[in-house]
């Protein structure tokens, strides 16, 4: 028989703090955090912007999939002394004045959720996707999606709700210009 | 005209909110100054210990306590947690206590937990404890562990036998021993975990005003939550509120209680302050029930046309270190077997294997992928003896729609026989194989041979036990702003149950269904539920609304008859109002209301102070109804895959995924096929890719979602459905569930197809899930014998 130690450590003090100062859906924020606080925490804790989830908090499943300057990022990857002077859109920032986007629309129009969790996070690198590619196939949205994962839909129902609002937007742009 | 939303695609009621962020998940509510809980989990499989230090934990700061075993109350250390199925077969009905007593059974099980003002600190606390483990001897191997000189899973136990139970229709024996063809095979099968996106989670709230404890849980029945919290913790249900509010899906693990219920319960009352915990991805893989290892051998005999005569089969089953749920997956398994064949004979018996790992629980589809997966594989055995067509074969076998109701023989979990009550099963595989183009398959895979591509077909055919009593209710209620309340306990982790819900009572109340709301899942206002598992929730609750929503529009119409002094029979409920119909409206005396707003309807009969009571007495507008079906309804469906192996890499490319299946009337299509689609993804899965490994200690080898590989976007192909609706007469709305059978008979129908594509290197596949590594592995396998047979003829 043998015995696991396991060996009894002295942890330097982790609750050494900054403030964070970032704009977060055109709103401006100045929050002290402690420096070892993810983004995705940060967002959910500090600032209650809950519908950004944490599915596995190491940057596979793509739940907490946030817009920084533009660009989709995994907010469980970053801290958020990291987003200091940057600009975050999280799902909360989708719809303005209470319209859903077409990509929103699309979602509930084509079943492309069930229970939810993983949505916001779909959504936004959806957002983030469509934005530079407005015309794709099938297979571009599918490989746009690899990093997202979903238990629930069998994905299908998301791709179409992707396709059908990249035509609706098309169809906006047109009637635009 | 009235609108009819039973059986329409309407857009979900869920959805506004969940688009926008504003869900409602467990992790999502929290307190301010609120509490984290977090585990100190047992890092070897089996281990025991005689002290738990903690000292140097409890002095750091943002530390408010930490307790182990020896800290708890008695009335937490006394007793294990109930036994939620009993089963007489149990010879060792291992529940969880509170945290482990000086023992541990796996890895993962709690030994102590600590609060803290955020889950950084107390992980950091969690470090500093020191537990004296000292390492015991493993069950590892559920086939290893059956042997009666194995090591004891637990300390107190002699062997890891928890059941062994068989069960018998004819003579199998008999008929085995008289048949023209006999076939022998031995089956692995593996499921995995349920890896919800949002994972187990808990809040706790010791309300001092009102004595009572609100518990909010990410969990599938809340009401189970409620009886063993209560039981551990001593509170009535006055005392304690149970609510399952937005849960990120379920998959059938989160249908049990956990430790980490009761314990978070018992913190916040002890601690008086809320108590929060989320389970991390970690946790899912380690401390959250999934379905491992089954073993089967089975023998089948047949005719010369492939009739069968009878099945033997028997199972070793790897139900973990504790039986949460008893033996029902291996049970439920054992029953589904038959499937939709007509079996005369057929012999199981189950030895059902405590081993040093997580528990068993019930996973999406719950033992039936295991039992059509032994099933579907003697299929395609029996026709690959006789040489003739896997669909003909299965086709001669099946029960006729004639034959319905069809009695199998068996007795099921619900303790009744198990009797098919409708169905056409034959015309579903033929409506699935025509939507497949299967007959014009083998040109499509001599064609793609001649490339040097592999293509196969394969076929699953499954029979679901859906519905299940005892029963689920409802009260359906005129609220005060005239719209419709409906209450229930059945709780969702994303099945739309409060679209469909709506769509029920919608139509019984002729209106629109933003005049409905659903409150669902919330103990302190419905007073019982059982739980969402077994596709049962729309049978059950959905009949619920249906009556109770009838029982209420009789009750509007009587106090509509009295105040408009005609018969109920000339008024029409519509629109959030009763109004006489058009052809009575003559008869309407002078002075008396033509149509009455249901506002105005709930205020008659709620009554004026003072004066004699309208509407018979019965104040309020409100009625209840439970619905407990006499029996399990049986859903039924075909699977075919056409797909692609690369025989290089062993990758399989599925090219066209076609489900035939009959749930009875369909509430709202868009619902199912999204069910269906889902399920198959699952199904994908657990043929392809899913699984939990572990090392010779019984340590989890796959603890994150890197290494435990759940179907992307790119592995899920676009499911084609084919539906055909057999109402069944055991509820008043004609539905069957449809929440599993896209899982179901996946594993069986892709590996089916595998086998079939790699006919050319003469492959018999036995096992599920088959990940690339072991198609590879059959295929130079077989190659290296073929050469090996080529150069001892050369010699």
């Amino acid at each position: 028989m043998s015995t696991a130690k396991i060996p009894l450590t002295k942890i330097e003090n982790p609750e050494k703090t900054r403030v964070v100062t970032l704009t977060v859906n055109g709103l401006h924020y100045s929050v002290e955090t402690t420096t070892r606080t993810t983004l995705a925490s940060f967002l959910r804790e500090e600032l209650r912007l809950t519908g950004t989830h944490i599915g596995c908090a190491h940057g596979v499943c793509g739940a907490c999939t946030v817009m920084m300057d533009g660009q989709s990022v995994r907010s469980c990857l970053m801290f958020a002394v990291q987003a200091h002077g940057h600009d975050i859109l999280t799902v909360e920032g989708l719809s303005k004045e209470g319209e859903l986007t077409p990509l929103q629309a699309c979602f509930r129009a084509h079943h492309a959720l069930q229970c939810g969790y993983c949505t916001p996070g779909f959504l936004i690198t959806l957002t983030d996707f469509l934005t530079h590619n407005p015309d794709p196939t099938e297979k571009e949205v599918r490989q746009a999606l690899t990093g997202n994962l979903c238990r629930c839909t069998g994905y299908k129902n998301i791709v179409d709700a992707a396709l059908d609002a990249a035509k609706r937007m098309r169809a906006n742009a047109e009637a635009a210009a | 005209m009235k609108k009819q939303f039973v059986g329409t695609p309407v857009e979900r009621v869920e959805d506004l909110r969940l688009i926008t962020g504003k869900g409602r998940f467990t992790g999502d509510l929290r307190p301010d100054g609120s509490w984290t809980a977090h585990f100190l989990r047992s890092p070897l499989a089996h281990a025991r210990w005689s002290k738990v230090d903690a000292s140097s934990a409890k002095a750091m700061p943002g530390v408010h306590a930490v307790f182990s075993f020896d800290d708890l109350p008695p009335y937490l250390r006394d007793k294990p947690f109930p036994l939620l199925v009993p089963n007489a077969e149990i010879r060792q009905p291992l529940t969880f206590t509170t945290l482990a007593n000086h023992e541990a059974c796996y890895v993962g099980e709690p030994v102590a937990v600590i609060v803290a003002d955020s889950r950084e600190i107390a992980e950091d606390a969690a470090e500093l404890i020191f537990v004296d483990y000292e390492v015991l001897g493993i069950a590892n191997d559920c086939r290893d562990a059956a042997k009666p000189d194995a090591p004891p899973a637990h300390l107190s136990s002699k062997n890891n036998v928890a059941a062994v139970m068989n069960l018998n229709v004819g003579d199998a024996a008999k008929a085995m021993s008289e048949a023209p063809h006999k076939l022998h095979d031995t089956y692995f099968q593996h499921r995995g975990c349920g890896q919800a996106m949002e994972g187990r989670a808990v809040l706790a709230v010791h309300d001092p005003l009102n004595d009572r404890l609100s518990v909010w849980s990410a969990a599938q029945a809340p009401y189970m939550v409620r009886t063993i919290v209560g039981a551990m913790l001593g509170l009535d249900d006055t005392k304690l509120r149970v609510v399952a509010p937005d849960v990120g899906g379920g998959f059938g693990p989160k249908g049990i209680v956990y430790h980490e219920e009761v314990v978070v319960a018992w913190l916040a009352m002890e601690l008086n302050h809320p108590v929060t915990w989320s389970e991390d991805r970690h946790e899912q893989c380690t401390a959250t029930g999934q379905e491992r290892d089954q073993y089967a051998e089975a023998d089948v005999a047949f005719d010369d046309e492939g009739r069968l005569l009878a099945v033997n089969v028997s199972v070793i089953h790897d139900i973990g270190a504790y039986l949460p749920w008893g033996v029902i997956t291996p049970w439920i398994g054992a029953t589904t077997l038959p499937g939709p064949y007509v079996l005369p004979n057929y012999h199981m018996d189950l030895t059902i294997t405590v081993t040093n790992k997580v528990p068993c629980v019930p996973l999406r589809g719950n033992g039936r992928p295991q039992a059509v997966f032994v099933m579907e594989r003697l299929m395609d055995r029996i026709a690959q003896h006789l040489d003739k067509d896997p669909a003909a074969v299965r086709e001669l076998n099946m029960i006729k729609p004639e034959q319905m109701p069809y009695k199998v023989g068996l007795t099921g979990r619900d303790n009744r026989p198990v009797t098919y009550d409708s169905g056409d099963y034959p015309g579903c595989q033929r409506m699935a194989l025509d939507q497949a183009n299967y007959s014009t398959f083998k040109e499509r895979q001599r064609k793609a041979r001649e490339e040097g591509r592999y293509l196969g077909i394969g076929i699953g055919n499954e029979v679901e036990t859906t519905g299940l009593g005892p029963h689920e209710g409802a009260t359906v209620r005129v609220l005060s702003s005239g719209k419709i309340a409906v209450f229930t306990g059945a709780a969702a982790q994303g099945q739309g149950h409060a679209t469909v819900l709506t769509q029920v009572a919608a139509d019984a109340f002729g209106t629109d269904l933003d005049q409905i709301e659903v409150f669902a899942a919330d103990t302190a206002l419905f007073p019982n539920g059982v739980g969402t598992f077994a596709s049962r929730v729309a049978v059950n609750a959905g009949s619920a609304v249906h009556n109770a929503s009838a029982k209420l529009r009789d009750q509007v119409l009587q106090l509509a008859a009295d105040q408009m002094g005609i018969p109920s029979e000339e008024i029409a409920i519509l629109a959030g109002k009763v109004k006489v119909k058009d052809e009575a409206a003559g008869r309407i005396g002078d002075g008396k209301p033509k149509e009455i707003p249901f506002a105005k309807l709930l205020l008659m009969s709620n009554g004026i102070p003072g004066y004699a009571a309208t509407g018979h007495g019965n104040p309020g507008l409100s009625a209840t109804d439970y619905f407990s079906p006499p029996q399990a309804t049986y859903s039924n469906g075909t699977h075919v895959v056409e797909l692609e192996v690369d025989a290089e890499t062993g990758l399989v490319q599925i090219l066209r995924y076609i489900v035939g299946h009959d749930c009875g009337k369909v509430l709202n299509p868009l619902i199912v096929r999204g069910q269906i689609q889902g399920a198959v993804a699952h199904g994908v899965g657990n043929a392809l890719y899913e699984s939990m490994y572990y090392d010779e200690h019984a340590q989890p080898q796959t603890n994150t979602l890197e290494e435990y590989l759940l179907p992307a976007v790119l592995d899920v192909p676009a499911v084609e459905i084919v539906q055909m609706e057999s109402p069944t007469p055991l509820n008043p709305l004609g539905i069957k569930g449809a929440g599993e059978s896209g899982t179901i008979a996946a594993a069986a129908a892709i590996i089916a197809a595998i086998e079939n594509a790699l006919q050319p290197f003469a492959i018999k596949i036995s096992r599920c899930p088959l990940q690339a590594e072991h198609i590879v592995d059959m295929i130079t396998r077989s190659k290296l014998e073929a050469q090996e047979t080529e150069s001892s003829v050369e010699a």
